[in-house]
């Protein structure tokens, strides 16, 4: 994704923030089904070459598979508490970066308006 | 459905509907709990839901389906009681397959999971809301 001067960093991260929202919620929806493999967005990385790179290329390059920490038998990996806890970070992080635009917003707004 | 790309709402929804479709399989093998039969043949055995993760190349997002209901489990035990209206010419009636502590371990987690799907899509909708009023 180009760099945008306008919001820096936090568009880019809104975005890749979203697909690891709906990356988990897979992982959730398939918490039963046998031989599911739980997957996550290592962040970081897919911010940082979502930077130079392209958005899709550098989230579907940095999309690892969960490490559990213990096998079930189905084989499925999905680890409720680790995916439920992945999930509320996230969400705090996706309302963190919303309310870095707002404030970003909310001072070019300022800036127009010459209150 | 496989042309557009996929949401998170399909995919929690998806997912409560497969959890759902479970849900009323163990009403159907409790309620059967108990019962017998003349022949084994006739006995009721319990169905389980298969699940099948259906993945969503364009998003990269999965979610889950019911492939087909299969019958699964042991098979109905005869029992020797010559007084049941029901009993065969031995006096054997056939008990319906029902293990119902694995009926009700199975109605928890599905309950479980179909709450924590529920939360997904709460949480989901709350973001997307604010998403919508960035800037206001």
């Amino acid at each position: 994704m180009a760099e945008n001067d306008l919001f820096g960093v936090h568009g880019t991260a809104l975005a890749v923030r979203s697909q690891r929202m709906a990356l988990l919620a897979s992982n959730i929806a398939n918490a039963s089904t046998p031989g599911f493999k739980a997957k996550d967005i290592d962040f970081a990385a897919a911010l940082k070459g979502a930077e130079s790179g392209r958005l899709d290329a550098s989230v579907t390059a940095n999309t690892k598979f969960r490490l559990p920490t213990q096998m079930s038998m189905d084989g499925n990996t999905v680890e409720l508490a680790t995916e439920q806890t992945a999930f509320a970070e996230n969400a705090v992080a996706y309302q963190t970066t919303l309310s870095f635009l707002n404030g970003r917003i909310g001072t070019i707004t300022r800036a127009l308006k010459g209150e | 459905m496989a042309d557009t790309p996929m949401n998170i709402f399909q995919v929690a929804g998806r997912a409560m509907s497969a959890q759902l479709v479970r849900m009323n399989t163990t009403a159907s093998n409790l309620a059967n709990a108990g019962g017998v039969a003349t022949t084994a043949d006739a006995a009721y055995r319990s169905i389980k839901p298969v699940f099948r993760t259906q993945f969503d190349q364009a998003t990269q997002m999965s979610t889950v389906n019911v492939e087909k209901i299969v019958t699964a489990g042991e098979e109905p035990t005869k029992r020797y009681d010559p007084g049941n209206p029901l009993a065969d010419k031995d006096g054997n009636v056939f008990e319906n397959a029902v293990d119902e502590s694995r009926e009700l371990v199975d109605m928890l987690e599905s309950a479980r999971n179909y709450q924590n799907n529920v939360e997904v899509m709460q949480t989901a909708k709350t973001l997307i809301l604010d998403t919508i009023k960035l800037g206001r």
